[in-house]
């Protein structure tokens, strides 16, 4: 870290008092600190602060009524060891992130490459990009009434087409979970497409000239050229929609809780470890208890992460 | 680019038979795809614009059985008692006061954005512009925020608002996002990097304090990724759902539209659900992101394809 940057020493003219400038130029603490002081006071308080004393709590039996808890070791850990509900609620939760990735990943990378290959219009990347702007909740609604075992207008549909009469989404204990997970394909295929559509326009057009020159078709040319060339970028979106699935929680709670029903139904077989945490923190009141399983969490995201990172050697593109 | 080249394989005299047939499948294909993405939106209005009674009979047509305004009259509270019991066969249906709920989402959502987005831009200034001791090792700080899940420091956040007395309070529910995001910080400081430095070198050496350099050179320069980054955090804040739902779990007055609609659906009755009430609700929820939406999607979408995360 030398004090000037190439650019900066080409564009500033050199005269005596350089130095003066340069230092004027760069500011140092002084000048930092009055910029960075609303961030730190944000970051300290709201992100440094709560993942300490997380951790602390996650050693006590905090009692959110009394706000007040005593220091208890590792027994919210050994409790976990042995919490059958524990792992019941992470199955659930590793069930849910397989199809809902499955799923999106193979629909996005499909919508991506059929947008490149056909059309930059801006409204259409739009059109697919409206269900992710969309509150969770709005997304939970639009689809408990679409998808009603007596009324619904896609169980009609699909009835219709000859699915059994007793067909059943969110009142399922087998299908409550594929649904969800389905609900959130819907939700983020137009968005991680558009990330991997960026992704793909790096890949240059002569190579799919040259294909065509060859003969090749649509989906030759699918498998042998914008598959292998898009691996850096399918690393990186994997990377975050897979952290961002297994936190799934809204979606579960406005389908599953509503009208008078337990979230996390029917009998708890949705209950995802999100909603887990979240029970066991606000209606249990045992915050010490919900902080241990959130740290196991961050600890089986950052393992998840680093093996995805290894398997898909995400830095290497063949495109060299 | 490739979007030339692609319509010459397809449509040109060189095409061969296979390659049309694969363009044309790949077209009804993303059709399909659009059909699914867009159609809920329409059936949610097709809902609200019809009665109860026709729904649970199973009227599955493509226009409202019976055409109604009533719905969302109902949901803004503009509807008389008898026009409420014609719609549900109910006296008292479920309903939540959207107008409130609007209004809080409002404050909530506007001031977070406008506290986020300045904040987060002054520390992109010092992390793009300016040189200190540990400068880098505080960027890496920060952006170590991004691997926290939101659930590790939403219970430690919940008992801090608990000391400051900010349950069921706008501030509470304001706090955590208003002074910056690790994501906000990253996203203005990438822009701010690629502004070109020789205007602001000329300014220093006028005498130019940094201050007056952010507000007159940077901010006016970096205008256009500021909005972007505002309709994002904007749109965040007003889909945010787990933390209000926490942190103001009581009081009506500050809930914002997300955790209401959610009470509304808990405060139903399951025997017969008011769908067209909920639809007419949801609907009108999602209004203001669908005006955001037409207003600045080009941008949005832009965006993506720019910063590559979010």
């Amino acid at each position: 870290m030398t004090a000037v940057s190439p650019d900066t020493s080409t564009a500033t003219p050199r005269t005596s008092k350089g130095s003066k400038q340069l230092q004027n130029l760069t500011g140092g603490w002084p000048v930092a600190f009055w910029f960075l002081l609303p961030s730190m006071i944000g970051f300290g308080l709201f992100f440094l602060f709560p993942t300490i004393r997380g951790l602390y709590l996650s050693l006590t039996d905090w009692n959110l009524i009394a706000n007040r808890g005593e220091f208890i070791g590792l027994e919210n850990y050994r409790k976990l060891v042995d919490d059958q509900r524990f792992y019941d609620s992470m199955w659930r939760t590793l069930k849910y992130v397989v199809i809902n990735i499955g799923s999106q990943t193979v629909l996005a990378i499909l919508i991506a490459s059929m947008m490149d290959r056909l059309t930059r219009s801006s409204v259409i990347r739009g059109a697919l990009l409206l269900p992710w702007l969309m509150p969770n909740v709005v997304v939970g609604l639009l689809w408990l009434w679409m998808l009603d075992g007596s009324v619904g207008v896609v169980t009609e549909f699909l009835q219709w087409l000859g699915f059994s009469d007793d067909l059943a989404f969110f009142t399922s204990t087998t299908n409550v979970i594929p649904t969800i997970a389905a609900i959130n394909t819907w939700k983020f295929m137009g968005y991680t497409a558009l990330l991997m559509f960026a992704g793909l326009q790096t890949i240059p057009s002569t190579v799919y000239e040259a294909a065509a020159m060859d003969g090749a078709t649509e989906f030759q040319m699918f498998r042998k050229i914008t598959l292998p060339l898009m691996r850096p970028v399918l690393a990186l979106v994997l990377v975050i929609t897979i952290i961002g699935s297994f936190q799934v929680f809204d979606t579960v709670l406005v389908t599953t809780g509503g009208f008078g029903n337990q979230p996390g139904g029917p009998v708890n077989a949705s209950k995802v470890i999100y909603l887990y945490i979240y029970q066991n923190a606000i209606d249990f009141n045992d915050l010490g208890y919900a902080a241990a399983l959130s740290v196991v969490l961050v600890l089986v995201l950052m393992v998840v992460t680093f093996f995805q990172l290894r398997l898909l050697r995400a830095g290497e593109s063949d495109l060299a | 680019m490739s979007s030339t080249s692609g319509s010459m394989a397809g449509t040109g005299g060189s095409g061969s038979v296979g390659q049309r047939v694969g363009r044309l499948t790949a077209w009804l294909i993303l059709g399909l795809i659009l059909f699914i993405s867009i159609f809920p939106f329409y059936w949610a209005l097709r809902t609200g614009l019809s009665f109860n009674r026709e729904l649970l009979r199973g009227d599955q047509s493509i226009l409202p059985p019976d055409l109604t305004w009533l719905n969302f009259k109902r949901v803004l509270g503009l509807a008389s008692v008898e026009e409420v019991r014609l719609a549900t066969d109910r006296e008292n249906s479920g309903s939540f006061d959207y107008l409130l709920a609007l209004r809080n989402s409002v404050i909530i959502a506007t001031v977070i954005t406008a506290g986020q987005v300045f904040f987060s831009a002054m520390a992109a200034y010092a992390f793009s512009r300016l040189r200190f001791k540990g400068r880098d090792q505080l960027f890496f700080l920060y952006l170590t925020g991004l691997m926290v899940p939101p659930i590790f420091a939403l219970i430690p956040n919940l008992i801090l608002m608990k000391n400051l007395g900010w349950l069921n309070s706008f501030q509470g529910i304001v706090a955590p996002f208003f002074l910056m995001t690790p994501f906000a910080v990253f996203f203005l400081r990438q822009f701010f990097l690629g502004i070109n430095r020789s205007l602001e070198e000329a300014a220093i050496i006028d005498g130019a304090s940094h201050f007056t350099l952010f507000r007159r050179v940077i901010l006016p320069i970096a205008a256009p990724q500021m909005v972007t980054l505002a309709v994002l955090t904007y749109v965040t804040a007003w889909n945010e759902f787990l933390w209000p739902l926490v942190v103001a779990p009581q009081d009506e007055n500050v809930q914002p539209l997300t955790v209401a609609l959610n009470s509304f659906t808990t405060q139903t009755p399951g025997t017969q659900p008011d769908w067209s009430g909920l639809m007419a609700g949801t609907l009108l929820a999602a209004l203001p992101v669908l005006a955001i939406f037409i207003a600045f999607g080009r941008r949005l979408v832009d965006s993506i394809q720019f910063s590559g995360i979010k």
